[in-house]
C-alpha cells in the first residue's frame, strides 16, 4: 500500500472501506430506482426496433383511473391495518406472559418463532392446502368438528374471504418477530421500577402502561415502522394463495404491479404503480420520522 | 415443591401460552403428517393426525426426482456466498461511517437509509433489465450480486450501531503501536462483534435461503432455478400430490434450522447489546 501521511490516511480510508458497499448499492439499488422512474413516464416497448416513447404522466393518471388500481389499494390497506397492530398486540401479550414465567421461557420463544424462519413459500402453500374446499383441514374443524358452519366455505372463490387467509398468515408468521424483539426490550428494563411500582398499589395493567409502555416506547415504534413498510410489501403469499384471483379481486399492489410487467408486458405502468406504491410508503415513513424528533430514536 | 408451586401460580400464563403454542406449530405437524402420507390419503374425511402406514416415499422420491439436488445446490451456494459478501461488506462499511468522519458521510448515510424504508420489489422491473443488460439473467452469480446489494442497507443500519457502542481505547492503541486501520478492523472490531454478525449472518442467509420474486423474475432457466421457485412451481405440477411437495418443503427447512440451531447463542445477546438501543 502507498505511504501515506496520517491525514490523508484519515480521508481516504473510509472510502476504502465504503467501496464495495457503495459501488453495489449504486449499480443495483440507486440505479434501477433512477432508471424505474424514468421508464414510469414511457411508452416502453420490447421490440427492439421499435424506441420506447416518452408519454408523460400518462401512465400515472392512468393508474389513478384504474378500478383495479384501488382495488389493490385498497386490499393492501386492509392487510396492513389488520395485520400490524395483531402482529404487534398478540407478539406483546406472548412477550409479557413468556417474561412473567420462570420455566420454559426458551420452549416458548423458540415454539412462537418458528413461523418466523419458515419460508414465505412453504407457509404459503401450507396455508393454501388448510384453506383448500371442501375437504380443507380448516373447513373440516369449523363444518365438522365445531359446526359453525354448515357447509364447507369456498375460501379462496369468494374475494371477501380469499383475504381471510391471507391477513391470518401475516399475523400467524410475523409475531413471533416482533416477539422476540420486545423480549429484548422488556429484558432491560430493571425490575425494581416495577417493583416499586406494584409496592405504590398499581395494577398490572397500569404498570404496563405507565411504566412498562414508556421505556420500551422507542422499541415499540420501531416495530411499528418496520411492520407498516412489511405490509405494504405483501406480494409472495397473495402470489401463491390466490395469485390475486378470484377476477384479480385480492391484487394488492405489488402482485398487481408484477402482473401488469411481467404477465401483460407493460413495464412503463407497472413501474408507474411501483413509484405510486413508493410515495404512499415515503409519506408514511416521513410523518412517522415527524412524530419523532430524530430518525435514529426509533434505533 | 417450590417449583411445582410456583408454576401453579402461573398456570393462567402456562395455559395461554400453551393454546398460542399449539396454533403456531400445529399447521407444522399437520404439514410432516401429511408428507408422511400416500398421496392418494393426503385428502380424507376425517382427517388423520398420525398416519397408520405412514413411509418416507414422498421424501425419497422429493429428493431424488425433478432436479432437487440441482435446486438445493443452487440455494446453498448462492445464500452461503451471498451472506458472506454482505456481512464483510456491510461490516468494512459500518465501520467507516462508526470511527470515521469524512466528507459524504451524513449524505451516502441517509441515502442508505432512505432505500431501506422502501420495499426493494419496486425496483423489480429495472432491475430485470439491468440484468439483462449485464447479460446476468439465468446466472447464479446476477442472484448473489443482486442479493447482496438489497440487503446491505439494513445490515450497514444495524451494523453501525453495534460498532459505535464497541470501546475505542483498544483501538486507539494499536493505531498507536503502528497498526493499520485494516489491522484494527480484522483483529479488533470482526472479533468484539461476534454476536452481531452472527445475528446479521442468520438473518441475511434466511432471507436469501427463502428469496422468491427476485429469482422467480430473473431466472428462466430450469437449471438455474432455486428452492424456493422450484417447491412453488412443484405445487403447481403436482397440484393435489401435497404430500411430494410438503416433503420436498420440508427438506428444504433443514438448513434453515441447522444454521438457526447453531447460531442460536449469539442471537439473542446480539440483538439486545447493539442493534437496538431500546
Amino acid at each position: 500500500m502507498l505511504r501515506m501521511s496520517p491525514r490523508t490516511q484519515k480521508l481516504v480510508i473510509p472510502y476504502l472501506f465504503l467501496l464495495p458497499a457503495i459501488l453495489l448499492f449504486l449499480v443495483f439499488m440507486v440505479y434501477p430506482l433512477l432508471k424505474g422512474f424514468q421508464i414510469s413516464f414511457l411508452h416502453f416497448s420490447i421490440v427492439p426496433t421499435r424506441p420506447s416513447t416518452f408519454v408523460g404522466l400518462k401512465n400515472y393518471i392512468e393508474a389513478f383511473h384504474d378500478p383495479l388500481v384501488w382495488t389493490a389499494l385498497k386490499n393492501t390497506l386492509i392487510y396492513t391495518v389488520i395485520t400490524v397492530p395483531g402482529q404487534m398486540i398478540l407478539a406483546m401479550l406472548v412477550a409479557l406472559l413468556i417474561n412473567s414465567i420462570t420455566h420454559g421461557k426458551a420452549f416458548f420463544r423458540t415454539v412462537y418463532y418458528v413461523p418466523v424462519i419458515t419460508s414465505w413459500v412453504i407457509v404459503s402453500l401450507l396455508f393454501l392446502y388448510l384453506f383448500q374446499s371442501p375437504q380443507g383441514l380448516i373447513n373440516y374443524f369449523l363444518v365438522d368438528v365445531l359446526h359453525v358452519a354448515s357447509q364447507p366455505i369456498t375460501w379462496l372463490e369468494d374475494p371477501t374471504t380469499a383475504m381471510i387467509p391471507i391477513v391470518l398468515l401475516g399475523i400467524w408468521k410475523g409475531i413471533g418477530w416482533s416477539m422476540i424483539i420486545y423480549l429484548a426490550a422488556l429484558a432491560s428494563i430493571p425490575n425494581e421500577i416495577l417493583e416499586a411500582a406494584a409496592i405504590d398499589g398499581a395494577t398490572a395493567w397500569q404498570r404496563f402502561r405507565s411504566v412498562t409502555l414508556p421505556l420500551i416506547g422507542p422499541t415499540v415504534v420501531f416495530t411499528l415502522v418496520m411492520l407498516l413498510i412489511g405490509g405494504f410489501n405483501v406480494f409472495t403469499s397473495v402470489y401463491l394463495i390466490t395469485n390475486g384471483g378470484p377476477m384479480q379481486q385480492t391484487e394488492v399492489m405489488l402482485s398487481y404491479m408484477y402482473h401488469q410487467a411481467f404477465q401483460f408486458i407493460d413495464f412503463g405502468y407497472g413501474a408507474a404503480l411501483s413509484f405510486l406504491l413508493a410515495a404512499i410508503i415515503i409519506t408514511l415513513s416521513v410523518l412517522q420520522m415527524k412524530l419523532l424528533r430524530r430518525p435514529e430514536e426509533i434505533f | 415443591m417450590h417449583t411445582l408451586r410456583t408454576l401453579l401460580r402461573k398456570s393462567p400464563e402456562y395455559l395461554l401460552l400453551l393454546a398460542g403454542g399449539v396454533l403456531m406449530v400445529f399447521p407444522f405437524i399437520w404439514m410432516i403428517s401429511v408428507s408422511l402420507k400416500p398421496n392418494t390419503f393426503v385428502i380424507q374425511i376425517p382427517p388423520e393426525l398420525i398416519p397408520k402406514d405412514g413411509s418416507l416415499a414422498n421424501f425419497i422420491q422429493a429428493w431424488t426426482a425433478n432436479n432437487f439436488q440441482v435446486y438445493f445446490l443452487n440455494s446453498a451456494f448462492v445464500a452461503v456466498t451471498s451472506t458472506i459478501f454482505c456481512v464483510l461488506f456491510s461490516a468494512m462499511a459500518a465501520y467507516a461511517f462508526a470511527r470515521f468522519k469524512f466528507p459524504g458521510r451524513e449524505a451516502i448515510f441517509y441515502t442508505l437509509l432512505g432505500v431501506m424504508m422502501v420495499p426493494s420489489t419496486i425496483a423489480i422491473i429495472p432491475q430485470f433489465f439491468l440484468m439483462k443488460y449485464l447479460g446476468l439473467r439465468n446466472s447464479l452469480y446476477g442472484l448473489i450480486l443482486i442479493y447482496t446489494a438489497t440487503s446491505l442497507p439494513l445490515n450497514i443500519f444495524l451494523l453501525r450501531g453495534f460498532f459505535e457502542q464497541l470501546p475505542h481505547e483498544l483501538e486507539e492503541a494499536v493505531l498507536i503501536d503502528g497498526g493499520s486501520y485494516l489491522t484494527v478492523f480484522v483483529r479488533i472490531v470482526l472479533p468484539l462483534s461476534t454476536p452481531a454478525l452472527a445475528t446479521v449472518s442468520i438473518f441475511s442467509f434466511m432471507s436469501f435461503w427463502d428469496e422468491f420474486i427476485m429469482a422467480l423474475t430473473f431466472i428462466d432457466d430450469p437449471g438455474k432455478r432455486t428452492l424456493p421457485i422450484s417447491i412453488a412451481l412443484f405445487q403447481g405440477q403436482h397440484g393435489t400430490a401435497w404430500g411430494l411437495v410438503f416433503a420436498a418443503s420440508i427438506i428444504s427447512l433443514v438448513p434453515i434450522i441447522a444454521f438457526f440451531v447453531t447460531m442460536q447463542r449469539y442471537f439473542v445477546s446480539g440483538l439486545t447489546t447493539g442493534a437496538f438501543k431500546g
